[in-house]
């Protein structure tokens, strides 16, 4: 796909100006949330509004994930009762939601971030301790 | 008078080897992946696991499958107490119990022996939440930070937050280079920060964290109900049948095993079942962080008020992921985590040589110290 492949280009051939890390937000206990606090390094690149909408989406993901209702209780059960083997077989449903908020990630990249000069990192491939995104060089300007 | 010149050298019958790009460190096992751009022309290498290159003091078997603690020779004497104990019951007492009394007692006892077992793979084998360590980069970014901060004074090393209304200190761990979350701490036997961290067991041969607690605290649970199942239908068979010499060797045998489990088990169980009620970690509860006795308005933010809901949450809560990813494919791209090598128990570095430009390199030469 073109946008995709705009995606690897800019990675393997623009230089990296820095990196931004937005940190974990523990003020509502250790459930995983971001800070929405918008970076200064990024004044220039994008919009406060729309970098808080896509932290505050992540947040609302990852709050979906570690919820406690009925459908995590049945299947915590059901996975006791059957002495966890079920998950050999089903995924969980916190990795069902971790698979959205990669594909939301791609999106988001895609969409918005790229066409900036920005990369957003999947949280997970650190650890969920911050996102990181990348700025690259501002290609516009060298033209 | 000086030394007479030395002849120009022959020419070289052989080439000399080329000079190493860098010095590597004594006591690094593995080759370190290349930082240059051009890929290395010694050959190519089937591409390794991220758990070949963990920085923890764990050990991994099944390519990665199962991963335990260094030392796990305690582990090995529960498996042989526990199989021992029920081989044992099975083979001298239930035959007789089946055959006079019910055979719902081996199925019973059999279904109980097969949990057991289960709880402790699951508990020994599993993550226990290992929080991977920082890439470089994010070491430099916090480092920069902390030291924005402070002037003169060492800087803080702290973070204040205010959880559910309760004040929490973040700590920086210095061996992995980042602040640590709520709940989590540093186990210095396996050298990883561990979420929600409870204590490290060397029964069970791993740490218990958030991701295998449950299975840790269901092992004692179905542990202790087996103990007491045995112990009872041992008894139950010695009165009926007062035996001969040999099955009563074994009884004995079986009876003090019981015997000194039941009251090191069970009463580990009602603490750990007191833990879940209040939803606090043994960390927690040994070092008092909730208690009233640090001052009036100290109370456990983590709680969820009621003991149903903290017990629903401990056992039968989503099931988090495991984020080492140890079966992952290192690629060449990635930045690796910040490293020591396996075996130093301090974790100092001399250099801090970061690079910026994080496409390539990952390891950190470990400091000699």
């Amino acid at each position: 796909m073109a946008e995709t492949h705009s995606l690897q280009d800019m990675r393997q051939q623009a230089a990296i100006t820095a990196k931004v890390f937005i940190q974990r937000d523990y003020s509502s206990g250790t459930m995983c949330q971001f800070q929405t606090k918008f970076p200064s390094e990024l004044e220039n690149r994008i919009d406060k509004q729309q970098f808080e909408e896509t932290v505050r989406a992540l947040n609302n993901m990852y709050a979906e994930a570690e919820k406690l209702g009925s459908q995590s209780y049945i299947e915590g059960c059901l996975a006791c009762l059957t002495a966890y083997t079920v998950f050999l077989c089903m995924e969980t449903h916190y990795e069902k939601v971790l698979k959205k908020i990669a594909k939301y990630i791609q999106e988001q990249n895609d969409k918005i971030y790229a066409p900036r000069g920005l990369l957003l990192t999947d949280p997970i491939e650190r650890g969920l301790r911050v996102v990181e995104i990348t700025i690259f060089e501002d290609r516009s300007l060298t033209r | 008078s000086g030394c007479s010149p030395c002849p120009p050298p022959p020419p070289a019958a052989a080439p000399l080897p080329p000079p190493p790009r860098r010095l590597r460190p004594f006591n690094t096992l593995d080759p370190l992946p290349s930082s240059d751009p051009d890929p290395p022309c010694e050959g190519s290498r089937s591409p390794r696991k991220k758990w070949q290159v963990f920085p923890g003091r764990n050990r991994f078997y099944c390519d990665g499958r199962i991963m335990m603690a260094r030392q796990t020779g305690v582990f090995y004497l529960t498996l042989v107490l526990i199989l021992l104990t029920c081989g044992l019951f099975f083979t001298f007492d239930c035959p007789f119990l089946a055959s006079n009394l019910t055979p719902a007692i081996p199925a019973v006892g059999g279904v109980l022996f097969i949990f057991v077992m289960g709880m402790l793979f699951r508990a020994s084998f599993s993550d226990p939440g290992i929080l991977p360590r920082a890439t470089p980069d994010e070491a430099a970014d916090l480092e920069r930070q902390i030291d924005s901060a402070g002037c003169s004074r060492p800087p803080p090393r702290t973070r204040e937050v205010l959880i559910n209304g309760q004040a929490v200190k973040l700590k920086y761990c210095f061996t992995c280079k980042i602040f640590r979350p709520p709940r989590a701490s540093h186990c210095s036997l396996c050298d990883n920060c561990v979420e929600r961290f409870d204590h490290h067991c060397p029964w069970v041969g791993n740490c218990v964290g958030r991701r295998n607690y449950r299975f840790f605290y269901l092992f004692i649970l179905s542990l202790s109900l087996l103990t007491v199942f045995i112990f009872a239908f041992v008894i139950t068979h010695v009165i009926l049948n007062p035996s001969q010499s040999l099955t009563l060797l074994c009884t004995v045998l079986e009876v003090v095993v019981c015997f000194f489990s039941i009251w090191s088990i069970v009463g580990l169980s009602g603490f750990h079942t007191y833990l879940i009620s209040s939803n606090q970690t043994t960390n927690e509860d040994i070092k008092g962080s909730w208690s009233t006795k640090r001052g009036k308005d100290n109370y456990n933010p983590y709680s969820y008020g009621n003991i149903l809901t903290n017990c629903c949450a401990a056992l039968c809560g989503p099931l988090p992921p495991s984020l080492i990813d140890r079966r992952g494919l290192i690629q060449s791209g990635t930045p690796q985590t910040v490293s020591q090598s396996n075996g130093t128990s301090n974790s100092s570095y001399a250099s801090t040589q970061l690079h910026s430009n994080m496409v390539g390199e990952g390891r950190r030469h470990t400091a000699r110290y």
